[in-house]
């Protein structure tokens, strides 16, 4: 059972996806799969149990407060689609 | 007319003052050229992760200690997920559910003496984003991202404050403190210090009302206009009928008025969940004992100190604990001075704190430190000069002649106490002026003041004046 | 020519041939077998130039999952995405391998972004399986498996997240090893789940496996997910044999969807453990069906928050003439990522919703509790356990795709493991009809040692794991 349009536009805004009417039909046929899949969940003997983030109850490890990174930025204008006087370049957006 | 109260609640991002980002080594300097301190990490290059540095969560406890709060053994890192282009993950690490300090207390001082207590809700660890620059391309912005990445704590209060007065003593107060812990520069030019405002006015007794944010005021005076405008203009619409629309809004200071900048009803679903690339960050009781040894005595307390301990006036110690190389300042020389602190305040607040503003220097930099004013003032003290005559061996000081004693020597300034050799200097002073004195002896005591001014010139500034004054009223038979 | 195995080619360097030999040889290979499209990149420049380290892979070719981050050679993650992105540095397992003296022929085809179980996902079109090139190699890490099947270079780097190493090593008769979550360093690795990618390793069999895990493993200061703690010696342990070894067989990995021939596959496999004195033991493990629903929703959540980074604008596909922020946005994204992809960043979007949060992400994470503890009870009475990597060999290309939620099901042996973070390993056990079938060992966290045992133990007594696939280069 597929899930609203409404709901897949909501969550492909939420995602910055562009989707064509097709696909997005689609989308919102496998999501709603998916979600029946998911919702085995419910019924899940979860009482008491703290939800589990990391596996082996890590801790981060942490590093020193040192100047570890040089200038990069030749590099960056290398790979970047878009970099004018060392800024990388949007469509200009007012606040 | 109605009775109307504001409510204000304030965010303030405290930019940490560690040399390295909060998760990635690359440098916090101010001012660098654009991305030139941004690493793989803060340019979120596919597969870079990010790695806490330690320093800055010592600097967050070190705040959560100092305030009072209840400082988390652990934390969680959390992505806060949006889109913008000065977010390059596309998310912001900051923390959610279990943030580093919760709660906690503010005490500030408002300009009329009057004290509110702040209280905390929390303050949290947060990556800052990069900067936008949108006048220098046509039909585009530009990116920065040497900001991305560095150590934030967001200090948020609790809504208790009722005035622009309250809002800006507490954003003083935030200020002075982490200042004063060294976490953080305060330098608000730089944006190291940045306030978010939430106010909203209702009439006591009914709920709250629809509060709006106003983003990034970055100077004390701007937050308070804007406060005071956005209270204004919240009034002025429901006495119109119009409703309060919840959104965020710029203080735009040219015009003194804070307009739109986005509606909070669109507003975006974070998606808080906890960072999976960062496990929990714990802190022991051992490193919290040692964090907790380290804390230096807090600016209220050291205020109280000098009041109580020392003697001094309220606004002396207020001037004093405004920033900790001050206060320190004051009490070295205190010390090397015992029962004359009122004097040392008077010269730390006055003859020092006026050169250093002239030269546009720190304290810290002071051209004469505090073992040398001690010394000084040690010579006033003791009567070897007078105060007048100590400003004078203080500019020569502040010009790099050397110590006061050596002044005092090479210009023979030390202070005449003799009384013999101020009685006879009196004699002289006397005869040379006789008119003046049976002035006086006949009522005007106006004159008194000209022959002490004599007396001085005569000694040149040398004589002491307290036994100038003694000696000279024996001499006109000057009772009580 | 028989089974590329570290041991023949340290065989041929010892015997005289040189490392540029065997670099070439390599690369000769890749090019006959290049009709199975398991390579993206073949860096023939680079492999040549290469400046061959000391160490104890040295001078030994193999092949990275197009995952890892090679310096100044094109990382695709097999989407279009990223087809012409150049990485300015190496990931850290790059750099071990390349200090342990191993060379690069080039980066191997994979699901986009990881995600996947077929290799039918990638932009750069499907990986066949060496042993019937009308069959999936399994996926993400096809290409890594399906290059080291055809004989083409002894191992090849893999990532495991729900299977990804395991399942393709056992669709292609090859051995497969996911480590311990922590145990390798992720930087440089592109996540698709954090909290459930590990780097593994896909070669001949356990003792190569262990020889490269050898390398790889260790802490990372950049990465804070990964753990101090000593590496064990994984080539002593290789002898260690499994008498008294126990191992836990538990129902659930014998379930309704495991065929026939696989369970009695395994089984004799696991009677090969029980003739060299391993006991067979029986554990349950009740909350293994909710490991799928549990994974489908961790893992597309955590995906579709470490995939907003690719925005166009830094690096990556942008799309061309955008009228705006959010067109640039989302027309590049929509032109980079594939179907696959773009279901799990909606999902992912979806269970982490205001309003859905609690319901699904938050219970996903106590199911993934519910599943660590089943295996900590079981841990308590065996020292392995072991069961089929998949419910059956490799299924026909196509067969799958318009049924992922069918797809999805059939990681129902694979996916518990990442969730609890334990170390894995597949290995050949056997043939139904022709194709390779895996056996599964599971271990206890950081116990790689036991795997390597069991494995190595089995692979002394059989030979399956030398096999050779009928598109292998002979």
């Amino acid at each position: 059972m597929a899930i609203e349009t409404a709901q897949l536009h909501r969550l492909a805004h939420l995602a910055r996806l562009d989707l064509p009417a097709e696909e997005e039909r689609l989308l919102a046929d496998d999501l709603g799969g998916l979600l029946g899949l998911i919702a085995q969940l419910q019924n899940a003997p979860v009482a008491g149990l703290t939800p589990m983030a990391h596996p082996h109850d890590l801790s981060a490890s942490l590093r020193p407060d040192r100047i570890t990174e040089v200038d990069q930025s030749g590099a960056l204008a290398r790979i970047a689609p878009e970099m004018e006087s060392g800024l990388f370049l949007v469509p200009k957006v007012i606040e | 007319m109605n009775d109307w109260q504001a409510v204000i609640g304030l965010e303030i991002h405290v930019q940490l003052n560690t040399r390295s980002k909060l998760f990635s080594g690359a440098s916090t300097a101010y001012g660098a050229e654009p991305n030139t301190q941004a690493s793989w990490v803060d340019v979120a290059l596919p597969g870079t992760l990010p790695v806490p540095n330690i320093e800055a969560i010592r600097k967050a406890v070190t705040f959560g200690l100092a305030v009072g709060a209840d400082v988390a053994a652990e934390s969680i890192f959390a992505r806060k997920n949006y889109f913008y282009p000065d977010s390059p993950k596309g998310y912001q690490i900051s923390q959610y559910e279990r943030p580093i300090v919760a709660g906690g207390t503010i005490l500030a001082r408002l300009d009329d003496g009057r004290e509110i207590t702040v209280q905390l809700t929390r303050a949290h660890l947060e990556e800052d984003a990069g900067k936008s620059v949108h006048d220098a391309f046509h039909a585009a912005s530009g990116i920065d991202l040497n900001r991305a990445g560095t150590a934030l704590i967001e200090v948020v209060s609790e809504p208790v404050m009722h005035s622009s007065a309250e809002a800006v003593a507490y954003m003083k107060a935030v200020h002075r403190l982490v200042r004063w812990l060294d976490i953080c520069d305060g330098n608000l030019q730089e944006g190291s210090f940045r306030c978010d405002a939430n106010v909203s006015v209702h009439q006591p007794g009914t709920p709250f009302g629809t509060r709006c944010e106003i983003k990034n005021v970055n100077s004390f005076r701007f937050v308070e206009k804007a406060i005071d405008y956005e209270i204004e203009r919240q009034i002025r619409a429901i006495e119109n009928g119009e409703r309060i629309v919840q959104e965020t809004r710029l203080y735009d200071a040219a015009a003194n008025k804070t307009r739109t900048m986005r509606s909070k009803e669109d507003a975006e679903d974070y998606r808080y969940f906890p960072d999976p690339d960062l496990p929990p960050i714990r802190v022991t009781a051992t490193e919290f004992d040692a964090l907790r040894a380290t804390l230096p005595e807090l600016p209220d307390a050291r205020r109280s100190r000098y009041i109580d301990a020392h003697g001094l006036t309220a606004y002396d110690a207020n001037k004093l604990t405004e920033e900790r190389s001050t206060s320190d300042y004051f009490e070295a020389v205190a010390n090397a001075l015992p029962g004359h602190s009122k004097l040392v305040a008077n010269w730390v607040n006055g003859e020092l704190a006026a050169a250093l503003n002239e030269a546009q220097s720190a304290i810290t930099a002071s051209r004469i430190g505090a073992p040398a004013l001690a010394g000084l003032l040690a010579r006033i003290v003791d009567g070897t000069i007078s105060g007048k005559i100590a400003k004078d061996v203080f500019a020569a000081m502040w010009a790099g002649e050397q110590s006061a004693d050596a002044i005092i020597d090479a210009r023979g300034l030390r202070q005449i106490s003799d009384s013999g050799a101020i009685g006879q200097m009196l004699d002289d002073v006397l005869a040379q002026f006789p008119e003046q004195v049976a002035k006086y002896r006949a009522g005007d005591a106006k004159l008194f003041q000209f022959l002490v001014g004599q007396a001085m010139k005569a000694t040149k500034g040398k004589a002491n004046p307290t036994q100038v004054n003694e000696l000279l009223r024996e001499r006109l038979g000057v009772t009580g | 020519m028989s089974a590329l195995t570290l041991a023949a080619q340290r065989a041929a360097l010892s015997a005289g041939r040189c490392s540029r030999d065997l670099t070439e040889e390599a690369l000769a290979r890749a090019a006959s077998t290049a009709s199975l499209n398991a390579l993206i990149s073949c860096d023939a420049e680079g492999a040549r130039a290469a400046a061959i380290g000391d160490g104890p892979l040295s001078g030994i070719p193999f092949a990275h999952k197009d995952l890892f981050c090679t310096r100044g050679l094109r990382t695709t993650c097999a989407s279009k995405m990223l087809a012409e992105f150049v990485p300015p540095y190496d990931a850290t397992i790059v750099e071990r391998l390349t200090s342990a003296g191993a060379v690069s022929i080039g980066k191997t085809n994979m699901d986009e972004f990881a995600m996947g179980s077929s290799n039918e996902n990638s932009a750069f079109g499907p990986v066949l399986n060496p042993w019937d090139t009308t069959r999936v190699p399994g996926g993400s890490s096809g290409g890594s498996a399906a290059i080291v099947a055809a004989n083409v270079v002894a191992f090849a780097t893999g990532s495991d997240t729900g299977g990804s190493v395991r399942q393709p090593a056992a669709f292609c008769g090859v051995t497969g090893f996911k480590p311990s979550y922590g145990r390798v360093s992720r930087y440089g690795m592109v996540a698709y789940a954090s909290s459930l990618d590990q780097a593994g390793v896909i070669a001949r069999s356990a003792a190569d496996c262990a020889d490269v895990l050898q390398a790889m493993a260790g802490h990372d200061p950049r990465d804070a997910t990964s753990v101090d703690r000593t590496v064990d010696d994984y080539r002593a342990a290789l002898d260690r044999g499994v008498r008294g070894l126990r191992i836990g067989i538990a129902r659930e990995l014998f379930s309704a969807g495991v065929s026939d021939a696989m369970q009695t596959t395994v089984h004799r496999a696991l009677h090969e453990l029980e003739a060299a004195g391993a006991i067979l033991v029986e554990i349950d493990l009740p909350s293994l069906p909710l490991s799928i629903p549990a994974y489908y929703v961790i893992a597309p959540a955590e995906a579709s928050s470490n995939l907003a980074r690719y925005d166009g604008v830094r690096y990556g596909r942008r799309a061309a003439a955008v009228k705006g922020l959010h067109d640039l946005y989302s027309r590049s994204r929509a032109e980079g990522f594939g179907t696959e992809v773009k279901r799990r960043i909606l999902t992912g979007t979806y269970v982490l919703s205001s309003g859905y949060y609690d319901a699904y992400y938050l219970r996903a994470q106590q199911v993934r509790r519910l599943i660590a503890n089943d295996f900590a009870r079981a841990f308590a009475t065996v020292d392995l356990i072991a069961g089929p990597t998949t419910p059956d060999v490799a299924f026909k290309l196509g067969e799958k795709t318009a049924d992922p939620l069918a797809m999805y099901a059939a990681d129902i042996n694979t996916v518990a493991v990442n969730l609890a973070g334990l170390p894995a390993m597949s290995v050949p056990a056997g043939f139904i009809g022709g194709l390779p079938a895996g056996l599964q060992l599971i271990g206890q966290a950081f116990d790689e040692a036991s795997l390597f045992a069991a494995g190595h133990a089995l692979q002394s007594r059989t030979d399956w794991h030398l096999a050779m696939a009928p598109g292998a280069v002979r």
